[in-house]
């Protein structure tokens, strides 16, 4: 305290960072620097965010407010002051009163932090209770007062509810209460919500921003998003590579950036989709579609007369033109990753057809020739998990050259390093093992692998989504240049409009199994739209100081951002949070297929597309 | 594909300015800790004993080193380093006669263990509901049997050799093997890059032997570890009930049975030099006559306790997986 008291300047900064710098150390001894020369403040009621891409040390800053370096690291150099005292000198138990007291953490993944056999309200006041902040009657009191502020169903009766039974999204805010309920002075979020569907995304910020603010709490806000930035900070801090690029308010940075780093995050940043944003339309060929999924129905489990248990995907059509880019959007279990895993046998559909030019595929993996398998390629989200840890980046790559094609030895070699470089990657790599790779790195092996089966339908299931913006735009470029050098064609499933409008020839939107509008990318980002395109594409969030206030004003955000999704709707599944639903015949009745004057362009709605357009364009 | 197509798109991109950050930690190599090294150490140490114990042995295992005398629980001398045991046999000889045995049985009864239950175990992770099912219901039943006494009946029931020895250990600690390597195969099965080889068309022996073996190999190995150590504790236990090896042939566990006599009876004949020069009792002869418990006690614990050391550095470097497995 007697260290705030020397500084009549630091009245309301509640932490002070000084020139802190943190080391690794090496195996031979030898120390690397992870961060350093970092300096910044924050004031009581601010918010100051982190930005960078991973690896660039946002995180490790983070931490060091808890007095906290991951295993490996060392606090080498500067002072953390927290309420004038300087964290980095405390011992353990010092550490224990302040964290959860003084400052709280706020994890990326809410239901990694949930123990899902103990109620929520016990664990929201867990922490306070815990470290004598409040009695357990206080701290219920404070958690029900907390429920409230953000927004979150039935605040009074939400305590006794385990983890399972609330949202996603609800979690991630539940989180926050958990966070908030000691009354910490300082908040740490660590990309919270990254993870998250842009829909879910947008409640959640809105209710992190109304509560920051109303319990005058200060927080460091960690993420890569700039876009999320925009709408909750007050300052903005530009990482990379450990040191500080260039930090202001965030209405400098954002309107007037001055480091070169910050523009290309900048560039990096979604676009709003619009549909000038749609590439040039592909060529016809006259040789039919390269891959068509027809009237498929799938999900998981049998019924005994072969139906599935549970349906995740009904009546789907969809064709893939040669060289054209198909995307498939929509929220998170809406299908969109059964349809790539039917496409590629590895989830039998119960009815319907895959067509390879123009062939009926059988319909599991097994009954696959090895040239149909070889045709349709399989991309992961994940490319940590989905190359094995064990083999080099060689025995991955060169796998499908020998399954499919025969490719052995030297040749095999030869042929390996040539697909490394067409993925822009160096060949000495080939000797790595995965985890010596960075996350795009994997990534572009993962598409390596792809390519070296000659494929001609790759099926990408997010693989930008797990990404840095910088990092998976690169992945983006590098996917259009081989489109253009090799006419594969893709199948581009994501839960992200604008990456998916940039890049795509067709779109597919999803929603609870059933495509609700499909057409071609310009039709899809214009007027008239399906009303839940319409609530995709309000959600993307911008680069604009305000944006978010804006958008939770408008119609489609107060209807439709925190809906549940009911795969068994007898009706139309998005009659419940639609702003446009009639009631007594969406929750009722299918919607039918309406079709434009070019054939292309289909929305599944129970209005007209005039009357559509009339509605979406009046606003 | 079609050459017509590579045209006009080779444009260079703008340049990337800031490299992708490096975020991949580097590879790490094992190393063996100080306490990992003396594991290592005192394990070699025995089985180069157990191997190239008839070589060394100074007494076959049941000659006497004072056949003229009378001569049980003798303190340490030159003739008999370690002393003499209940049979007047020189203990050092016995226990490197033992090493041999004791550690033999125990390493081909894990080995059949480990084929046994790696085989079936890695089979019901891969196969359909029912087999596994199958397997392991009956796995269960015979991992709910208490050790010892499932040995004791298949012995007494059969009698005892070094091949029922070697087969009822095996047997009955693949049970275990089976759960483990079960585990760690169902845990492979369902990641990624199983169903990447699995949407490529691999079929399931090469997905087994490329995807899940490589990956399933460190905690396996470090398990294999602690399993010699139940079952060299096991075997040894058998020996002291008298059901193991059989007398006279030595092995630690029913040395320690023979010379449980030592522990009470220490017989004043038996220490050459009762007092010492300045007429005080003479230390070694406390300790001296119960070499002939303490050695087989003291041979099993250093190299249990070492190949435990072992275990450690190998089960940490494999980053907890065998822990979780089980």
């Amino acid at each position: 305290m007697s260290e705030a008291a020397k500084n009549p300047d630091t009245d309301n900064v509640i932490l002070d960072v000084r020139n802190l710098r943190i080391i690794a150390r090496r195996e031979d001894g030898s120390t690397l620097n992870i961060v350093e020369e970092i300096d910044f403040t924050v004031k009581r009621g601010e918010v100051i965010a982190l930005i960078g891409e991973s690896g660039s040390g946002k995180t490790t800053i983070s931490l060091a407010a808890l007095g906290y370096a991951k295993p490996g690291l060392e606090f080498a150099d500067g002072e953390v002051f927290l309420n004038g005292r300087d964290v980095l000198d405390l011992d353990r138990h010092g550490l224990r009163n302040l964290r959860g007291r003084e400052v709280a953490y706020l994890a990326q993944s809410a239901a990694a932090t949930f123990n899902p056999s103990i109620t929520i309200g016990e664990q929201v006041t867990e922490s306070a209770v815990l470290h004598g902040i409040k009695t357990q009657e206080e701290a219920t009191k404070k958690a029900i007062e907390l429920y409230h502020a953000l927004e979150l169903p039935d605040p009074e009766q939400l305590g006794s509810r385990y983890p399972h039974q609330v949202s996603g999204g609800q979690l991630q805010r539940l989180m926050a209460a958990m966070a908030l309920c000691g009354d910490p002075d300082l908040l740490v979020l660590d990309e919270p919500t990254t993870a998250l569907d842009v829909t879910t995304q947008i409640e959640v910020l809105k209710a992190f921003k109304t509560v920051i603010r109303e319990q005058g709490a200060a927080a460091i806000y960690v993420t890569h998003d700039l876009a999320v930035v925009a709408q909750v900070a007050d300052h903005i801090v530009v990482l990379y590579d450990g040191k500080i690029q260039e930090a202001g308010t965030t209405d400098q940075i954002v309107n007037s950036p001055g480091h070169d780093y910050t523009r290309r995050l900048m560039s990096a940043v979604r676009p709003t989709p619009s549909s000038d944003l749609a590439s040039a339309k592909q060529e016809e060929t006259d040789a039919g579609p390269a891959m068509e999924v027809k009237d498929v129905t799938a999900g998981y489990g049998r019924n005994l007369d072969g139906s599935p248990k549970v349906t995740v995907l009904r009546d789907i059509n969809v064709k893939i033109e040669r060289g054209h880019v198909v995307g498939v959007i929509g929220e998170s279990g809406c299908g969109k990753s059964t349809l790539a895993r039917v496409m590629a046998g590895l989830l039998p559909a119960s009815q319907g057809d895959v067509l390879l030019d123009g062939e009926s595929l059988p319909k599991t993996v097994r009954e696959r020739s090895r040239d149909q398998l070889r045709r349709v390629q399989f991309i992961f989200q994940m490319a940590d998990t989905a190359l094995n840890p064990r083999h080099n980046i060689r025995e991955i790559v060169g796998r499908p050259l020998e399954f499919y094609r025969g490719i052995r030895g030297r040749e095999r070699t030869d042929k390996v390093a040539e697909l490394l470089q067409m993925v822009d990657l160096e060949p000495d790599m080939m000797s790595r093992l995965p985890s010596e790779l960075s996350g795009g790195q994997k990534q572009r092996v993962a598409l390596a692998r792809a390519l070296a089966a000659d494929a001609e339908v790759l099926l990408c299931d997010e693989v930008t989504s797990a990404l840095d913006t910088i990092v998976g735009a690169a992945v983006i470029k590098l996917l259009r240049r081989l489109r253009d050098k090799l006419g594969v064609s893709y199948v581009f499933i994501s839960h992200d409009l604008s990456t998916v409008a940039s890049f795509a020839d067709e779109v597919v939107v999803l929603y609870a199994g059933r495509v609700v509008e499909q057409g071609p990318v310009k039709e899809i980002l214009s007027p008239p739209y399906h009303p839940y395109t319409r609530l995709l594409i309000a959600s993307v969030p911008e680069l604009r100081i305000g944006w978010l206030e804006d958008t939770m004003g408008t119609r489609e955000a107060m209807a439709g951002i925190a809906g549940a999704v009911d795969l068994n709707a007898p009706g139309c599944p998005f009659s419940e949070r639609c702003p446009l639903a009639i009631p007594g015949t969406c929750d009722v009745e299918v919607p039918p297929n309406r079709v434009d004057e070019s054939g292309e362009h289909i929305i599944a709605c129970h209005i007209e597309f005039s009357g559509l357009e009339r509605e979406q364009t009046a606003v | 594909m079609s050459d017509s197509t590579k045209t006009a798109t080779d444009v260079a991109d703008d340049e990337i300015d800031f490299q992708e950050l490096y975020d991949a930690a580097p590879r790490q190599k094992f190393r063996f800790s100080w306490t990992g090294w003396i594991g290592v150490i005192v394990v070699t140490f025995w089985f180069l004993i157990a191997i190239l114990g008839p070589f060394i042995a100074p007494y076959g295992e049941n000659d006497l080193p004072y056949p003229d005398a009378y001569s049980e629980f003798q303190v340490p001398t030159a003739k008999a380093l370690l002393g003499t045991d209940v049979d007047d046999r020189d203990i050092l000889s016995r226990i490197i006669y033992g090493a041999g045995r004791t550690i033999g049985i125990s390493l081909a009864a894990t080995i059949l263990a480990y084929l046994v239950g790696v085989s079936l175990g890695v089979t019901a992770a891969v196969s359909g509901r029912w087999i596994d099912m199958g397997l392991s219901r009956v796995n269960d039943a015979f991992l709910s049997l208490p050790t010892i006494m499932l040995g004791l009946v298949v012995i007494a029931a059969v009698g005892s050799s070094l091949t029922v020895l070697i087969f009822t250990a095996g047997l009955i600690y693949a049970t275990i093997v089976f759960r483990i390597s079960r585990a760690l195969a169902m845990d492979i099965m369902v990641q990624d890059y199983v169903e990447a080889a699995r949407a490529r068309g691999e079929g399931l022996w090469w997905i087994i032997r490329k995807e899940i073996w490589p990956n399933a190999a460190m905690p396996m190995i470090s398990d294999f570890g602690l399993r010699l150590i139940y079952v060299i504790l096991f075997v040894a236990g058998l020996s002291f009930l008298g059901l193991g090896v059989q007398p006279p042939a030595a092995d630690w566990g029913n040395m320690v049975r023979e010379n449980l006599g030592a522990l009470q009876h220490v017989p004043y004949e038996a220490c050459p030099y009762p007092k010492n020069a300045a007429g005080e009792d003479n230390w070694l002869c406390g300790i001296g006559t119960k070499f002939a418990v303490l050695a087989p006690a003291l041979a099993i614990s250093t190299l249990t306790v070492s190949i435990n050391l072992i275990v450690d550095d190998l089960s940490s470097y494999a980053g907890g997986k065998l822990t979780k497995g089980m």
